[in-house]
């Protein structure tokens, strides 16, 4: 059953006509709040094609904010997300999924009574397409259509390396394994921008590895551009090609990890100095 | 030892999806229908059927209904005894205004009546989630049977406030009303609901039961992959009340022969929530276990005493009937909240390594 070992490099990049290295999303002046709290005020960076983009800031800086008004969760009050040369307004998740975007929780959001293949399946419900019709009679269109993405998916379960959990209700799996279940679940949907928040917290040494390795390969191999909250600067500054840090919901430095890692912005955010 | 499933190796992804991996399921089932099919219409008694095998079959497809609305896709409702309602009214009127059309398209028709009107009470369920959707589904429960009792239009006008299932007939056999034999019956009740069922694994296993599962286990990440919750949500409200429809419209027609409003009130939604909630939710082999128990217990309180010569008053049997079923609801819930589908699940997994322990 399981897909042949040289399958490893996953479904080829969808092309999306951009190339690598121009600007794939950007974000301008955007400000969020809720009444009175001010999660975000007036950020703007880019992420560009293929590369590891990092967000980084200490506790309630506003960086799962971010996230949360990059894929439709939240609608910003001031300012624009332009993503693949589109403007962007008010929009559902869903929508945000059709244009390409992907993403993961920081605490795992799986689907728990499912097994760890319907999981991943279940990330492929966009590009399914045949009718309930045909998912009555199931054998016909239906079925191959099944098989096609069946195929699919098992590449992506060889790639993580989960083959032996894939009949195991994701619930009953452990919890390294389950963000592994979701970073899958978020490749089968084959994202342009695929967005991580927090994919190692929790972690041993042994599974940050495996992670980083697995975040890696994704961006090399499938040229998926990936935008990431991280708290492990030893992983942010070895994974990302460039890193905007935030505070206080304000933009603080933007630039590559080993400009930022001696912007005195930053190290006073971390180690907190007085406002 | 005779569930074993070593040597029964996939090569294709077309097997692994075939409606049975394992050989033995497909031989159980196989004997179940003979059973059903054959050995039933062989041996059983007028009794059997009208007591026993066709209730329990309508009730099964009822809870397959309930049951791919909250156990598939998460949404609580009470208010199943209602939609049974309309897909029995629905048929009434079909039947009453297209008499010679045939009873099967009739049935199937009005399905499509308890849907819509499903889908119509299932809107509330995209702003509020479990128990307050109980509650809007409530709502439907008691409004729809307050129209079944006022809308005169809906059972003819007739002086007693019911409708009376004419007869009808199916390749010159009577299926319908008070000359229709009860195996004739039967076998339509059994056709429908194997029909039924077929189509319900399909769909509960392809992309549309992972919708709903997903919607289920967490709305918020069904959403991130995609998933549109209105129509996941409505879509669930539209399938399972067709099913449900179907139910009442067999209910009523090959079974009860006549109906009032009443027959439809709260006390049947509990009952087929019950069905589904013993059988096991989010299966489809638990509706039919559940519906079993429920409706063989009173007949063997009512028959099995007697056998062995002591008395029991049919107050007694009812009396004994809810305290069974009452401690069995609370038992499931606290020891096998998967119900009996689960158990039999357990004794696979258990059948399937006999005799080693592991």
């Amino acid at each position: 059953m399981n897909a042949h070992p040289d399958h490893h490099i996953i479904v080829a990049p969808d092309d999306d006509g951009i190339a690598k290295g121009a600007t794939l999303m950007e974000v301008k002046n955007v400000s969020l709040s809720f009444g009175g709290v001010k999660a975000i005020t007036d950020i703007s960076f880019d992420v560009r094609k293929g590369e590891i983009r990092a967000i980084i800031g200490p506790n309630g800086a506003g960086k799962t904010s971010m996230l949360n008004v990059i894929n439709g969760f939240y609608t910003p009050q001031v300012g624009t997300i332009t993503f693949r040369g589109q403007e962007r307004r008010a929009m559902k998740p869903h929508h945000a999924v059709r244009q390409g975007i992907a993403r993961t929780f920081q605490n795992v959001a799986l689907f728990k009574g499912m097994s760890t293949l319907d999981n991943i399946m279940a990330g492929r419900s966009v590009k399914m397409k045949r009718s309930i019709g045909w998912q009555m009679l199931w054998h016909g269109p239906a079925l191959a259509e099944e098989i096609e993405h069946r195929e699919k998916v098992e590449e992506i379960i060889d790639f993580l390396e989960i083959e032996h959990i894939r009949r195991t209700p994701v619930g009953k799996l452990p919890y390294g394994l389950q963000k592994r279940v979701e970073l899958g679940r978020a490749l089968a949907m084959e994202p342009s921008l695929l967005l991580l928040d927090e994919p190692m917290a929790g972690m041993n040494l042994e599974e940050k590895e495996d992670m980083s390795r697995f975040i890696l390969d994704v961006n090399q191999q499938r040229g998926t551009t990936i935008a990431l909250i991280e708290h492990d600067m030893g992983v942010v500054m070895d994974l990302s090609d460039r890193v905007v840090v935030l505070d206080y919901g304000k933009k603080i430095a933007d630039g590559p990890p080993e400009e930022v890692k001696n912007n005195q912005a930053v190290i006073d955010a971390y180690l907190g100095v007085p406002h | 030892m005779f569930y074993r499933v070593a040597g029964q190796y996939k090569t294709s992804y077309q097997a692994d999806y075939a409606l049975f991996p394992v050989k033995q399921d497909a031989w159980l089932l196989a004997l179940v229908l003979i059973v059903a099919f054959v050995v039933f219409p062989l041996t059983a008694s007028d009794f059997m059927f009208r007591a026993l095998l066709i209730p329990v079959l309508i009730y099964a497809l009822a809870a397959l209904g309930l049951n791919i609305l909250t156990g598939y896709a998460g949404q609580l409702s009470l208010g199943t005894g209602a939609f049974m309602g309309v897909g029995a009214y629905a048929c009434y009127k079909i039947v009453t205004i297209f008499p010679e059309l045939n009873i099967i398209v009739a049935i199937a028709l009005s399905g499509f009546f308890s849907a819509a009107v499903g889908v119509a009470f299932g809107l509330p369920s995209l702003r509020i989630k479990g128990f307050y959707l109980a509650i809007a589904t409530l709502a439907a429960q008691f409004f729809l049977v307050w129209l079944f009792q006022k809308w005169g239009w809906l059972y003819n006008y007739n002086a007693s406030g019911a409708i009376q299932v004419p007869n009808t007939q199916m390749f010159g056999i009577t299926v319908t009303g008070a000359r229709a034999s009860a195996m004739s019956q039967y076998f339509v009740v059994l056709s429908v609901v194997c029909i039924v069922t077929f189509l319900a694994i399909n769909v509960t296993r392809g992309r549309i039961g992972r919708t709903w599962k997903a919607v289920r286990d967490m709305d918020i990440a069904a959403e991130l992959v995609g998933i549109n919750l209105m129509k996941a949500k409505l879509s669930a409200f539209f399938v399972s009340s067709y099913i449900v429809g179907i139910a009442g419209a067999l209910f009523v027609f090959l079974w009860r022969g006549a109906a009032e409003a009443d027959l439809f009130d709260i006390q049947l939604s509990f009952r087929v929530l019950f069905i589904a909630i013993i059988g096991g939710l989010g299966s489809i082999l638990g509706n039919y276990l559940g519906a079993l128990l429920i409706v063989a217990l009173p007949v063997i309180i009512g028959t099995v005493p007697a056998m062995f010569g002591l008395p029991i008053s049919s107050a007694m049997v009812e009396h004994l009937n809810t305290m069974i079923i009452g401690a069995l609801i609370i038992g499931f819930l606290i020891v096998e909240p998967h119900g009996l589908a689960r158990f039999w699940a357990v004794i696979r997994e258990k059948l399937i390594i006999w005799p080693f322990p592991h």
